[in-house]
């Protein structure tokens, strides 16, 4: 390993295409020495395909790289890791049945003998960069038993072990809680005393408080590059999306007064077999929308997957127009006129590789409109697709084309369009724009609002505390499987609401 | 005849039935850690215990006489290693589907071992096979000694197989490249560990020990060749490997579960029981479908990417 210091990282017009895309055109940019720089960008604007090029996983079409001012290539991650380069990647790159010290052992040669390994070396190794980062980690936890927190930290010091001076982080915060999300960038600000980071991201505020310099990518193309202060949240908004995004509020509040749907004193149980929820109750009413906050694990899942049927409840009720829901297939919940938008939308939410035009049909595939005793009316599914297809803008090449090759805007969009389009009485929303970039993001709010304006009761669960206070007339907090407060949310502030979330109830508080 | 004597003659013929089979499935084993399942194990078997069969048949009354186990059984070994290698070339460069690869595979094995004894052979004949070793002292404790100390030397080198495969695959580097690769090889990748050589070294390890379990059918078991030698313990063997849960003592205690059980179906036919044979020999596959469908299934420990082929620029 060469420990020749990185004074400066540079591309010069790296291209690279995959089939049917150009993913990264031409794109310039450069990183000075313990410098942060932001790169912003939608999904599918060539962010991550740029830095699997700058780690040797893919190898670009066209263009240079130069560290130093000098030309490198490389072929494999290895050569990256030995001038310094080291990349925390979005989807973490650790082996769930092997140990942490395991993970590092993997990168490290130095460790590796022929018939043992050095784990002594190893752990000691893990110690230090922890100490010294101030980063705790245990070196003998498996790491499927770590919360995605811990495995967060446990990439950093991975890469950290391997050497590295030049840090890539590629959308770091999609998977953290908000204290989380606030530790790490305390952490990486710390950091840039002694090394260069790159940080992905489409979350403007991070980018803002954390980066020295931004660049800004939209369909693989550089269209901004400058510092970060001075620059406003909406501006660069706008350059990001390519036009004007607003976020919509929620204007009015307070619900019609009727309650539509009433949960009592439920218990379930999670998979791991103790009360996910242990005798939540929660009412909602017609025309409204009820925020749940709470940080994620805290019987979420739990809840929608018993409202939706996929989950046995084991006492309590789930009243519907007064009539009990407990326990009723996935079927007669659907009939009943309860939509759902899955937290995980790829295994739930859409059957990936059948096409756009059959998974908006997934909940009505049975009526008489589609088919015709055993067959499809073929036409009809067309054209209820084309319908939707305008209405709720998704992009795809062909409705035939598999839902799974989609991005996550757009299969958000499908599942979307196909639980809009039942127009449900209530609709239970998990997380629906996690991991999307603005203008997703923007067109779901709008689509909920004008829904609730409709009349639908919305349970709108979510981490994003922006996303809760701008949509719902009512905030609910879950905590370890209760509610812990409900409010109307022109009484709550973001701070309030942080300490429910942390398990502090008002009272107790003050 | 009382209950004692019955369960040692059991045991007796149990234990060496076991070894083909531990052979087979820990290099299955070490195929699937690596993500790569061979349903052609079987195949390898067949030609492992023909190409081991031939030296012995036809060495037999030459002064090369003494070494003919020895070369019959580096010959199983090789051709278990060549099949090993086209196993990778299919799987893992060229990423065909591993089921289907794996049934070509064993069709290939099987119908070349076969087409070949009846060309060169072509009737039975039996050859010496391997001497039993016993062990000075070991195999004269009274009842474990016979059971334990009294095999032949493949039978040996099957066991002593056990630990150090445990040793292999937990502790050394190698060991952990093959758990990684075949449990989430992008994150090997990016640690630099080069996946697709991983694998064929993996593919080439194991297809050397279902040679070798091959070899022991003809030499150490039968001490004969026919087509059918083999019957089915490769398959077998690929079903220890998840009753196992890819653990080499795990393994073993399901290779000798099944062997005994193998074992004591022949025992009580031979008893003359009043009970239909046919039953009987069902006994050893029931048994392993029984387990195999009580066994809880846990993601956690197992190689989660098995039978996925891996591709570094397909986009995720």
């Amino acid at each position: 390993m060469n420990n020749e210091p990185i004074h400066s990282l540079a591309v010069e017009g790296i291209t690279k295409r995959f089939p049917g895309i150009l993913a990264c055109d031409s794109i310039s940019l450069d990183v000075g020495e313990h410098e942060i720089l932001a790169i912003v960008g939608e999904n599918g604007a060539g962010k991550t395909t740029l830095m699997n090029i700058l780690m040797g996983l893919y190898q670009p079409d066209e263009g240079k790289i130069l560290i130093n001012g000098r030309e490198v290539h490389f072929r494999t991650p290895v050569d990256a890791y030995a001038t310094g380069i080291g990349m925390v990647h979005q989807h973490f790159m650790l082996v769930p049945n092997l140990t942490v010290a395991e993970n590092v052992l993997l990168g490290m040669r130095e460790f590796q003998k022929f018939l043992w390994q050095d784990m002594e070396g190893v752990r000691k190794r893990i110690r230090e960069i922890s100490e010294r980062y101030n980063l705790p980690v245990q070196p003998d936890a498996y790491i499927w038993q770590l919360s995605v927190g811990e495995q967060q930290r446990v990439e950093l010091v991975k890469t950290l072990c391997l050497g590295a001076r030049f840090l890539i982080l590629d959308e770091p915060t999609s998977a953290l809680t908000p204290q989380e999300t606030d530790d790490l960038i305390a952490l990486l600000k710390r950091m840039s005393s002694d090394l260069s980071i790159i940080f992905i991201s489409h979350k403007l505020a991070e980018v803002t408080a954390l980066s020295d310099r931004i660049a800004i990518l939209r369909q693989g193309k550089v269209v901004y590059r400058g510092t970060t202060s001075g620059q406003s949240v909406s501006n660069l908004a706008s350059l990001m999306t390519g036009h004007e995004v607003v976020l919509p509020c929620n204007e009015c509040t307070g619900g019609s007064g009727e309650t539509i749907l009433e949960i009592r004193n439920l218990k379930v149980r999670s998979d791991r077999g103790f009360f996910a929820l242990d005798g939540l109750s929660l009412s909602l009413q017609k025309g409204e929308i009820l925020g749940l906050a709470g940080v994620s694990g805290n019987g979420q899942r739990e809840l929608a997957d018993a409202l939706a049927g996929l989950r046995k409840v084991e006492s309590g009720s789930i009243l519907f127009r007064k009539k009990e829901l407990a326990n009723k297939s996935p079927r007669s919940i659907i009939e009943a006129g309860i939509g759902y938008i899955p937290e995980d939308r790829n295994e739930e939410g859409i059957v990936p590789p059948f096409n756009v035009r059959d998974n908006l049909i997934l909940k009505d595939f049975r009526s008489k409109h589609f088919c015709k005793g055993p067959f499809f009316r073929f036409d009809e599914t067309r054209q209820n697709a084309e319908e939707l297809q305008k209405r709720f803008d998704i992009r795809c090449a062909s409705l035939n084309v598999a839902a799974g090759s989609l991005s996550g805007g757009n299969i958000q969009k499908v599942i979307l369009a196909r639980e809009l389009a039942r127009k449900p009485e209530v609709l239970i929303a998990v997380y629906p724009t996690r991991g999307l970039d603005m203008g997703a993001e923007e067109f779901i709010h709008e689509r909920l609002l004008e829904l609730r304006s409709q009349g639908t009761a919305i349970l709108l669960i979510s981490e994003e505390l922006d996303e809760l206070l701008n949509l719902s007339d009512r905030i609910a907090v879950i905590f370890k499987g209760k509610i812990l407060a409900t409010m109307p949310t022109r009484e709550t502030s973001k701070k309030k609401l942080g300490l429910l979330m942390a398990g502090i109830s008002g009272e107790g508080a003050a | 005849m009382n209950i004692l004597t019955f369960v040692v003659n059991v045991l007796s013929i149990g234990i060496p039935f076991s070894v083909a089979l531990l052979l087979a499935s820990t290099g299955e084993m070490f195929n699937q850690r690596a993500g790569v399942f061979n349903l052609g194990c079987e195949g390898i078997m067949s030609m492992g215990a023909f190409l081991a069969f031939m030296p012995a048949h036809l060495l037999q009354n030459t002064s090369l006489a003494p070494y003919a186990n020895l070369i019959g059984i580096a010959a199983a070994i090789a051709i278990g290693a060549l099949f090993g290698l086209l196993f990778a070339l299919v799987t893992v460069t060229f990423r065909a589907p591993q089921g289907i690869a794996g049934i070509g595979l064993h069709m290939f094995g099987w119908g070349v071992a076969g087409t070949l004894f009846r060309y060169f052979v072509g009737g039975v004949t039996g050859v010496p096979g391997l001497k039993n070793l016993p062990i000075p002292l070991l195999s004269r404790i009274p009842i474990i000694g016979p059971l334990l100390f009294n095999l032949n030397g493949l039978a040996y080198a099957a066991f002593i197989l056990v630990p150090a495969s445990w040793y292999i695959l937990f502790k050394t580097p190698w060991g952990l490249k093959v758990r990684a690769v075949g449990t989430y090889p992008r994150a090997a990748d990016t640690m630099g560990v080069n996946v697709s050589r991983t694998r064929y070294q993996a593919l080439v390890a194991g297809g050397m020990l279902a040679g070798l379990a091959g070899a022991y059918l003809s030499l150490g078991q039968a001490k004969m060749f026919a087509d059918d030698i083999v019957a089915g313990r490769g398959f077998i063997a690929v079903a220890l490997v998840y009753f196992g849960r890819w653990n080499p003592y795990l393994i073993l205690g399901g290779s000798l579960l099944f062997s005994v059980a193998q074992s004591f179906q022949l025992a009580i036919q031979v008893l003359g029981i009043r009970f239909p044979y046919e039953f009987a020999v069902m006994l050893p596959y029931v048994l392993v479908i029984v387990v195999l469908a009580l066994t809880p299934g846990s993601v956690t420990r197992g190689p989660a990417e098995l039978g996925k082929p891996f591709d570094r620029e397909k986009r995720v």
